[in-house]
């Protein structure tokens, strides 16, 4: 692995991410509809809502996997609305998609390779492989296997380490609790919460499960049939039971 | 005994020549999973310019050179010009496409180079080695042969294995989406797959070219039989191309000295279907990846 000079966050990216009325249709489907969302550095911010309600369109319109049909993405006032996804990815935004992020025909190590080599690229190796084994032990044993023998638990956390050897300003994260013993989600939203804390990453987290998603939160946003119908402090949406009700089911 | 023995050696050294074709072949259904049907046709063109090289007075490692980096620069053009339109569409577009390319190439090559049969040269002696007075069935150029192509197999496991190029490689062809999420220029590594296949192709051309004679349709036999390899093999491995290309060069040799040559091709027919009957996913297929 090179190591190249760690250039600090000290760079002039700050890792804002601004969507402006951001537009995404599927054919006929409008799955996204002049979404406004600004996620600041240092802070998790976090898209709930049911099935369907356009989450997952939204991160993968972001990342350049989808073509918007209206709207902007801005990564600190750079403009990546149509720029392709590897692109985007080399911009410092790293997106985490649901479920199938790992390469399963690839081993552990080789998985977490390729993220480093975006790291290396972006001259970004404050996270090295010693440090992401370190995080998570469960990696460190199983990395010379290939990737498809690891357990739910694990493969997020592999997505996730592998996220982090790229070096983010932005991390997309796209529902790291499906499928999850509470306790692994207990555990992967508090590794996450320290990250940023620690890093100062900024972080775009889309879930279902609202409650865990907003006791780690710092913005909530809901989102219902691709429109956002509440925005407010992770807070003050825990506590509106009206909302709660009506969009968030718990 | 002794009909033995040169009946193996020569089908391990028709079994190399099977085995690069078939290693081609599955470098780009790896990559892109399209039989790649101009494969033969590419490897005869680059076949021809090697020989007008060597026509011109040139030596023969020169023309190899000529032909290998325009194999590389053909599979690559091919690739962005040709697939590239029909990826991502139904599967068998580009396989037709692949077809088409095969009947273009040889009726170019035929009104470029004629269609008559032209001598190549060997760059080997084709007088087989005598051991204890007997002469066998094994020479100097299948040597130079055999080592060729198992040259180039480790320099493609040790590109796949070992190099952060091969990696990325690996990442495109498996997962397209997570590698460019990954920041893979997924595009790019697709055209050097197919340049590597097309240069390895165009080796396997010059290796079945050398001390024979060539024309525009003479690498048709090679490819029924590389294919045959190449799904013995899996398809996905390049081990089990190589594997693959050197059981069929002795199975079919074996059928051709025992049996009677006629029978060849039907063998290589039988094979075919007993392969895909009985193991259909190869002899070295990984197991079905997990999905979760």
């Amino acid at each position: 692995m090179s190591e190249l000079v760690s250039s600090s966050s000290s760079t002039v990216s700050t890792g804002t991410l601004e969507i402006s009325g951001l537009t995404t249709a599927y054919g006929p489907v409008t799955a996204l509809d002049s979404v406004d969302i600004t996620a600041e550095r240092g802070q998790v911010t976090a898209v709930l809502g049911a099935n369907g309600a356009g989450k997952s369109t939204l991160l993968r319109t972001v990342s350049g996997l989808v073509r918007p049909a209206a709207g902007q993405v801005l990564l600190d006032g750079t403009d990546l609305t149509r720029a392709p996804a590897e692109a985007i990815a080399r911009a410092g935004i790293a997106h985490v998609p649901e479920g199938r992020g790992v390469i399963t025909e690839l081993t552990v190590e080789e998985n977490l390779r390729l993220g480093a080599l975006l790291g290396a690229s972006r001259r970004r190796t404050e996270h090295n492989l010693a440090r992401v084994y370190e995080m998570f032990p469960a990696l460190a044993k199983r990395r010379r296997r290939d990737a498809h023998v690891l357990s739910g638990g694990e493969r997020q956390m592999l997505v996730i380490g592998r996220a982090l050897l790229s070096g983010p300003d932005v991390l997309l994260l796209d529902e790291p609790s499906l499928g999850l013993a509470p306790r692994i989600v207990a555990q992967i939203f508090g590794l996450l919460r320290e990250l940023v804390d620690s890093d100062g990453v900024t972080v775009l987290l889309v879930e279902q499960n609202a409650r865990s998603a907003l006791s780690i939160a710092d913005v909530g946003i809901v989102l219902n049939l691709g429109r956002v119908v509440a925005r407010d402090s992770a807070g003050a949406l825990a506590a509106d039971d009206g909302l709660r009700h009506a969009y968030l089911g718990f | 005994m002794q009909q033995f023995l040169n009946v193996t050696l020569t089908g391990l050294g028709q079994g190399a020549v099977y085995a690069a074709f078939a290693l081609a072949l599955v470098l780009i259904w790896r990559s892109t999973r399209i039989v790649n049907f101009a494969q033969g046709a590419m490897a005869m063109f680059t076949t021809y310019l090697a020989l007008t090289v060597i026509e011109g007075g040139q030596s023969y490692w020169v023309a190899l050179a000529v032909a290998l980096v325009t194999g590389l620069v053909l599979g690559a053009g091919i690739e962005r010009l040709v697939i590239r339109p029909v990826e991502g569409g139904p599967e068998l577009n580009a396989v037709i496409v692949t077809l088409g390319l095969f009947v273009a190439l040889q009726a170019l090559a035929a009104i470029l180079f004629g269609s008559t049969f032209q001598s190549f040269p060997a760059p080997f002696d084709l007088r087989g080695f005598t051991v204890g007075g007997v002469n066998i069935a094994f020479t100097p150029n299948s040597i130079y042969i055999i080592v060729a192509v198992v040259v180039v197999m480790l320099g493609l496991v040790a590109l796949f294995r070992f190099t952060d190029l091969g990696l990325k490689m690996r990442a495109a062809a498996f997962n397209q989406e997570v590698s460019r999420l990954l920041g893979v220029r997924v595009g790019r590594m697709l055209t050097l797959g197919w340049a590597l296949a097309a240069g390895v192709g165009s080796l396997s051309g010059l290796l079945i070219a050398g001390g024979s004679l060539v024309f525009p349709a003479y690498m048709d036999a090679v490819i029924v039989y590389g294919f045959v390899a190449a799904v013995l093999g899996g398809l996905d491995s390049p081990a089990g191309a190589v594997v693959g290309g050197l059981t069929i060069g002795l199975l079919l040799s074996y059928v051709s000295g025992y049996l009677g040559s006629e029978l060849v091709a039907l063998a290589a027919l039988v094979i075919l279907v007993a392969v895909l009957l009985v193991r259909p996913q190869g002899l070295f297929a990984r197991t079905a990846a997990r999905r979760v």
